[in-house]
């Protein structure tokens, strides 16, 4: 994991005025599994056909190795792409269209049908060497595009929503599988998705990505508890993003008031050095609200009407109006109880939480406004 | 499988964008420059610069007489007559081709194609015997009784107008199709749902996503008619006598280049009028069958349009509803019966004339109706005379130079015309296909004069280049629509599989589009091996291509021999369209 794979530099994209790709950098390590994580239209595909050489770019570099191949065509790096529909050819069987890329490098015939035979083996789908890919299911085109694509062991594998076009029990099952493949032949894998759980259970790293430039790069668990923008923050999964004002700072944590009533809390101040009094966010994600039944014990903590209740199976989602009506609806979840002492519309809970579990994410609109 | 030190080291620097587009666009470009505007330009000069210097001596002998003007006339009205019996009748086929499926929708394509490539010289041809004087008609008219003594069916306006549409119904068909299998199936039934009739959701929902098929396949049958000289030269008189004759005569009798220049100019500018009309209204784009929206006209004009559009709605469904109920809840799945019978018999119509030449090839009593005996004689003559032999042999390599010349210029373009995201592509589009807007017979005698002082005239050389020229388009418009299906990705997943451009395009394009290029080289070869306009002059007296011969024995003397060629020639017609049917459907199947 030391060595660096795959490394870009102020690699940019635009067509026509429209940048769909801002000056960029990324370094992917070997053997990471990275991903390219971003709402429609924020620049993944472009990204990703720029490391694949499917497209020129406009300036900055790419290197796979040593090797600066930045307008090196896709034949010549040392890549494997799987396409968001599979891209098979559906003038080949199965078997024809996995030793394609063995063809291409002049592996003689008998070994290229040994090879795409393992290939076919290690996707569990040895049986179906002879057919062509439309007599196939979905998630049996999307293993041989897979294999069709390990074959050949290139260095990096990149892939662009691959499972997409699969319904969810599929598409978790895939995404086990592709674990499973990853770890098993230590390649680096660049992976685009718009599903934020997807990102989260696959990936080394997630790159996040909006309108054309990286807004995070780091860890899921950094994206997701300790996201830089409301952007990070919002795109992750549910949270509560609170007003609030910095009071003090001790260690790595601040104190701070939420609302009009500065209601008070602790924080993670997440690399933020902002001086006593600026407005800030607060997010804190819903599991991490511990919920108590009516007024509590301390007047002027923070407290919701019950508006909404929800039971995903193992959790229970409660959404609430706080009662101090400049907040914002508030959403705790926590695991689903027995029914006797299930929440009610209207009740009212007091929500509290652990420093550890709030993060400060600065207002850069607002900050801008107040200096 | 690590790529190596030399090829990553000599792409430091971008490809110039450049030169990929040039080279698949040059040949192209250069051939249409050199055999199409060259001579064009040359014949249209002709009629203003007599060889010492500028004149306009052509035009004052062209406005001189009335003659010219009520030809000109003449000709206008016959096209427009044609054009709208053609769409109208072409509009039915069309609907029930686009909404077939299966086996039903492959037989009704058969019988349209096999009109659509049996040659123009066939189906003409086979008036003259269906309304001679002893024609079938005639005679059989006379045997039931109707009449006593034969009618004069021949030469007149009526031969002329029903020869005419017979020979541009499929061009109409196929026209209108293209736009029609594009409208989403799904907006009438929608219309429905929301509560409009069958008939109101036709009118106002179907025919006005419809009409730019309608005029599409308008402009091409009009444009195509005012070229034609074959159905008004056998079927009609003197006073149905076109245009285009009248250049003939100027080129082939009286040798007046300047005369043949000037009505050339008189013809294009008439032909450009209503293309620039037809491009205000619709856009050129609707050609192409590339989108099925009408610019947004005049909305005093739109409001009436969707008036009569809404009354016809009414009408229709006040109509149906006259009609004896049936099962109401099966109704919605049940065949249009009417209009399938309707368009069986229209499609039984235009294909019989061509069916009749083979009774009368194998009768002993020569052209006359009914035939008589069994003989093999006419074929046998045919096979005897060296004539007939030469120029079938001469029209197959012709054809096939064109098919592979057509293809090699064409396919590079119609690639460059379908991914390049290249300025100025409307502009080139219109370009190449403007051999099919420029009427054929003024590109015919043009590069008769152009080959003429490059020595090109009876050499096969030259009728392939005349023929690419014509039959180009058609590969670039088959092509196109082949390649927009087509999904690029698998290149691009070839590329990166590592595979090189060559190779992408021999593993995966090629294999791929194979049916689609195949379809377009014979679309070129037919195109080629029914030529007549550019043959007539550039065949030279000597070495007549099939048509050509064809041409001078209809109207020199006519003998069985040619009923037993068009048997031939049908028959020929029908397994190229029968191979190529299996050849696609073959590839589809993997
Ligand atoms: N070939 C192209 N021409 C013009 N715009 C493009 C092209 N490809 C992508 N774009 C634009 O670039 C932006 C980013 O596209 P893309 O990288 O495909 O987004 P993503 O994969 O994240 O959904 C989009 O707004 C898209 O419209
Ligand atoms: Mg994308």
């Amino acid at each position: 994991m030391s060595s660096s794979s795959l490394s870009v530099q102020g690699l940019a994209k635009r067509y026509g005025d429209f940048v769909a790709l801002a000056p960029t950098d990324l370094v992917v390590a070997d053997g990471e599994f990275l991903t390219l994580l971003g709402p429609s239209g924020s620049g993944k595909t472009t990204l990703l056909s720029l490391l694949a050489g499917l497209v020129p770019p406009d300036g900055g570099s790419v290197r796979i190795g040593s090797q600066d191949v930045t307008y090196a065509p896709p034949y010549e790096r040392d890549i494997g792409v799987v396409f968001q529909n599979y891209a098979l050819f559906p003038h080949m069987t199965i078997e024809e269209n996995i030793a394609f890329p063995l063809k291409m490098r002049k592996v003689g015939a008998a070994d290229a049908k040994r090879r795409a035979r393992e290939a076919l083996e290690m996707v569990h789908l040895p049986h179906i060497a002879g057919r062509y890919p439309r007599e196939l299911s979905g998630g049996q085109q999307q293993r041989v595009a897979l294999a069709r694509c390990m074959v050949y062991k290139p260095s990096i594998i990149l892939m662009d929503e691959p499972l997409g076009a699969l319904d969810k029990k599929l598409r978790e099952h895939m995404q086990l599988e592709i674990k499973r493949l990853h770890r098993e032949m230590g390649t680096t894998v660049v992976y685009v998705t718009h599903d934020q759980e997807e990102a989260m259970t696959m990936s080394d790293r997630i790159c996040l990505m909006n309108a054309g430039r990286i807004e995070q790069l780091g860890t899921p668990a950094d994206l997701y508890f300790r996201p830089r923008s409301l952007f990070v923050a919002d795109f992750l999964g549910e949270s509560n993003i609170l007003p609030a004002a910095l009071r003090s700072r001790s260690g790595d944590e601040v104190e701070i008031g939420l609302g009009t009533q500065g209601i008070p809390g602790r924080a993670l101040a997440n690399g933020n050095d902002l001086p006593p009094g600026t407005e800030v966010r607060v997010m804190v994600r819903p599991q991490n609200l511990t919920v108590a039944r009516g007024a509590g014990n301390a007047a002027g903590g923070l407290q919701g009407r019950v508006s909404e209740v929800m039971v995903t199976g193992s959790l229970t989602k409660v959404y609430m109006e706080p009662l101090d009506g400049k907040l914002p609806p508030l959403v705790a979840a926590f695991p689903t109880r027995n029914e006797a002492d299930a929440v009610r519309i209207d009740d009212v809970l007091t929500l509290s939480w652990s420093g550890r579990d709030a993060v400060v994410i600065a207002d850069a609109a607002r900050a801008a406004g107040t200096a | 499988m690590t790529m190596t030190h030399a090829a990553s080291a000599k792409r430091h620097s971008p490809p110039p964008a450049w030169r990929k587009p040039v080279l698949m666009g040059a040949p192209l470009v250069l051939l249409l420059v050199a055999f199409l505007v060259f001579p064009v330009g040359q014949l249209l000069a002709l009629s203003v610069y007599n060889g010492q210097g500028f004149t306009l001596a052509p035009y004052a002998q062209l406005f001189a007489s009335s003659l010219y003007v009520t030809v000109l006339w003449i000709t206008l009205k016959i096209s427009l007559a044609t054009t709208l019996v053609a769409v109208v009748a072409a509009y039915p086929v069309a609907y029930l081709i686009s909404i077939a499926k299966g086996p039903a929708k492959s037989r009704l394509i058969f019988w349209v194609l096999l009109s659509f490539w049996t040659s123009f010289l066939v189906r003409a041809f086979a008036w003259v015997v269906i309304l001679g004087r002893n024609g079938v008609v005639n005679s059989t008219l006379m045997s039931l009784g109707i009449i006593d003594s034969p009618a004069d069916l021949l030469y007149g306006f009526g031969a002329v107008l029903v020869g005419m549409v017979h020979a541009m119904l499929p061009l109409a068909v196929m026209t209108m199709l293209a736009v029609m299998e594009n409208i989403d199936r799904t907006l009438p039934r929608a219309a429905g749902t929301l509560g409009a009739k069958p008939g109101t959701a036709f009118w106002t929902v179907y025919f006005p996503l419809s009409l730019p098929g309608v005029a599409a396949s308008a402009i091409m049958v009009f444009v195509s008619a005012i070229g034609f000289f074959i159905v008004p030269a056998l079927l009609g008189g003197r006073k149905e006598t076109m245009i285009t004759q009248l250049i003939i005569d100027q080129v082939q009798q009286t040798l007046n280049w300047g005369l043949a220049g000037a009505i050339s100019v008189l013809l294009l500018t008439v032909v450009l009028v209503v293309f620039v009309l037809y491009d205000r209204v619709f856009g050129f784009a609707s050609l192409t069958g590339e989108s099925a929206v009408v610019r947004n006209r005049d909305t005093a004009m739109r409001r009436l349009g969707g008036r009569v559009l809404a009354a016809l709605g009414s009408a229709s469904d006040a109509l149906i509803g006259l009609l004896p109920r049936r099962h109401p809840l099966r109704g919605r799945s049940e065949k249009p019966v009417a209009l399938t019978a309707f368009v069986w018999l229209l499609l039984v119509l235009i294909s019989l004339p061509a069916f009749l030449m083979i009774p009368l090839s194998v009768g002993k009593g020569g052209l006359a109706w009914p035939p008589s005996g069994f003989t093999l004689q006419w074929y046998q003559q045919l096979l005897d005379s060296p004539i007939w032999m030469q120029a079938l042999w001469r029209s197959i390599v012709v054809a096939f130079g064109t098919g592979l010349l057509s293809m090699a210029i064409g396919v590079p373009a119609a690639f460059l015309m379908v991914r390049s995201r290249m300025r100025g592509k409307g502009a080139m589009l219109a370009f190449i296909l403007s051999p099919i807007v420029v009427p054929r017979m003024i590109i015919a005698v043009g590069m008769f004069y152009v080959f003429a002082q490059m020595g090109l005239v009876g050499t096969i050389l030259g009728l392939v280049i005349g023929h690419t020229v014509v039959a180009v388009p058609y590969v670039v418009m088959t092509m196109m629509a082949v390649l927009r299906n087509y999904d690029t990705r698998l290149d691009l997943a070839a590329q990166s599989l590592g595979a090189r451009p060559l190779a992408a395009l021999r593993h995966v394009t090629f294999p791929i589009l194979g049916a689609g290029m195949l379809s377009s080289f014979l679309f070129a070869f037919a195109t080629s091996f029914d030529e007549l306009t550019i043959s007539l002059f550039s065949s030279g007296g000597l070495s007549a291509t099939l048509p050509k011969q064809f041409w001078d024995e209809v109207t020199l003397q006519v003998s069985p021999v040619i009923a037993a060629v068009s048997t031939g020639l049908l028959l020929f017609v029908a397994t190229l369209i029968f191979v190529a049917d299996r050849l696609r459907r073959r590839s589809l199947a993997g």
